[in-house]
């Protein structure tokens, strides 16, 4: 199983440290080759027209989107979420993401920096302790299709979803050191999917 | 369920947090909406509203401040990438009021006239994050100590000039793979000489890298300066006066976004560098009196 981070901007190095401490020697991709070559992406956190922007320059925008509807196991940190999600609200006029997940997401709905939070939530699939999340500029689900799971919320709004073999959330696992969500998409998500021969 | 009042703003992890999230990215200055605009399409990660680029304050002189409420608060609503702005060195006024309009950081800049020659901004009073300058690892520390979420190290600003950006980026790094190198009990005299609290300096030294993210500014120009930085170790760039003191403004945006993301290609910085038309004419920092140095503002 090779996990590779989109490596075109954001705390990629972060996402690839977390699924290092749940064993996983993941890889920054950027290239064609380099994305072709992996059996799971996560997208991480960073800015979402300019992810999707360079994605579009060096032309490995379409081959992500249709790995994502052919099956690849795909987890994206808020602007990872932005990218995966089908309907993107309050993006720029021409913003454009991958697709994948039946939801709408709404754009830096917590509102600017000085909003930017973290709490403490609970994630249905993961035990133990309340999982501590950062909220950065981050979006929220403003509504779902009946074949995704919202697996946190946080008032009122879903903020971690999953359909399938899409995994997404506005919060940043990654900058807590607290993997186990990175845990909950090698095993539930990237596992389940090589079980099944995809 | 959700615990409300778990719920903080404000914090370290916040702060230094946004910060990770511009890495590979590049932030240009921007005088107006139409400015920010092109920037937002050429893929920056963020704008900088400022009412003059460092090229002009040089150009013309005079007391440089933070700009106008009215064309930040423009700037934020024809973007909707994180808008940035400066204030003064030491003015924490003039933060408030950046903070009263939900700018997304703060850049305390040597760029503007200092407003305080001894003491910086208490950085931590703040809700919102700050950038600040260093051109040496004791400043950058000096500058985390009070609260700097993230760092660029200081170029020459409005030069076009980048030898003064690969000094200070190379003076950083410099400093932290010899403390990285340091037995434990030298680490004490080591901070010592870098004017520096012995927890940030034990820190890098166990770490290998700063505490937060470390950007560049000043002087980077074109494609080939920006990746020079990101090679050296930068996480990010701050471009100003090069970009909209250009002949094409957005393709040489376009063109350093690209090449910040593939900073170790050299094909795809030889494509980025083809036809941007005219770069900024530049003046070389040795030109320049010692007074009129913005770099060295700062202490």
């Amino acid at each position: 199983m090779k996990i590779g981070v989109l490596a075109l901007q954001g705390d990629v190095a972060e996402h690839i440290a977390s699924l290092g401490d749940c064993g996983v020697i993941a890889s920054g991709v950027r290239s064609k080759q380099e994305i072709e070559s992996v059996d799971a992406l996560v997208i991480p956190g960073g800015e979402s027209t300019t992810i999707a922007k360079l994605a579009k320059a060096f032309g490995v925008f379409d081959l992500i989107k249709s790995r994502i509807a052919s099956g690849m196991p795909t987890y994206g940190s808020c602007a990872g979420m932005i990218l995966i999600a089908d309907q993107i609200l309050d993006g720029g006029a021409d913003q454009e993401g991958f697709g994948g997940i039946d939801a709408q997401v709404r754009r830096n709905a917590f509102g600017r920096q000085v909003d930017s939070f973290e709490t403490d939530l609970t994630f249905a699939g993961i035990s133990g302790a309340a999982f501590r999340a950062v909220f950065i500029r981050a979006p929220w689900v403003e509504s779902v299709g009946t074949q995704v799971e919202v697996l946190a919320s946080f008032n009122g709004h879903p903020v971690a979803i999953r359909q399938g073999h899409l995994l997404a959330t506005s919060f940043h696992p990654e900058l807590t050191g607290d993997n186990r969500i990175h845990r909950f998409f090698v095993d539930q998500l990237c596992k389940e999917s090589s079980k099944a021969g995809i | 369920m959700t615990k409300e009042n778990s719920t903080q703003t404000g914090t370290s992890r916040v702060k230094r947090g946004m910060a990770e999230m511009l890495k590979g990215g590049v932030i240009m200055d921007v005088v107006n909406a139409e400015q920010a605009r092109i920037a937002e399409d050429a893929g920056a990660v963020a704008v900088m509203a400022l009412e003059r680029v460092p090229a002009d304050i040089r150009a013309q002189g005079g007391v440089a401040r933070m700009s106008d409420p009215e064309m930040i608060t423009e700037i934020q609503k024809s973007v909707s990438i994180p808008v940035m702005a400066k204030a003064r060195i030491g003015h924490f006024v003039e933060a408030q009021i950046l903070q009263s309009l939900g700018v997304d950081y703060i850049d305390e800049s040597e760029v503007l006239t200092p407003a305080d020659y001894t003491h910086h901004i208490d950085k931590w009073n703040f809700t919102i994050p700050f950038v600040c300058g260093a051109t040496n690892l004791g400043e950058a520390l000096r500058r985390i100590n009070e609260g700097a979420a993230m760092i660029r190290s200081k170029g020459e600003a409005g030069t076009g000039d980048v030898s003064n950006a690969t000094t200070h980026m190379r003076a950083i790094s410099d400093e932290i793979r010899r403390l990285s190198s340091m037995r434990e009990d030298e680490l004490y005299v080591a901070a010592k000489e870098l004017q520096a609290p012995y927890d940030l300096v034990k820190e890098v030294a166990t770490t290998g890298k700063l505490p937060v993210v470390l950007f560049t500014a000043g002087g980077i120009a074109t494609p080939a300066d920006a990746a020079m930085m990101m090679q050296l170790g930068a996480d990010g760039v701050f471009v100003g006066s090069g970009i909209f003191k250009s002949g094409d403004p957005a393709r040489r945006a376009a063109a350093i976004v690209k090449s910040v993301t593939f900073y170790d290609d050299a094909k795809v910085l030889a494509e980025q560098s083809k036809g941007l038309g005219e770069a900024m004419v530049g003046i070389n920092v040795a030109d320049i009196p010692a007074p009129h140095r913005l770099a060295e503002r700062g202490w």
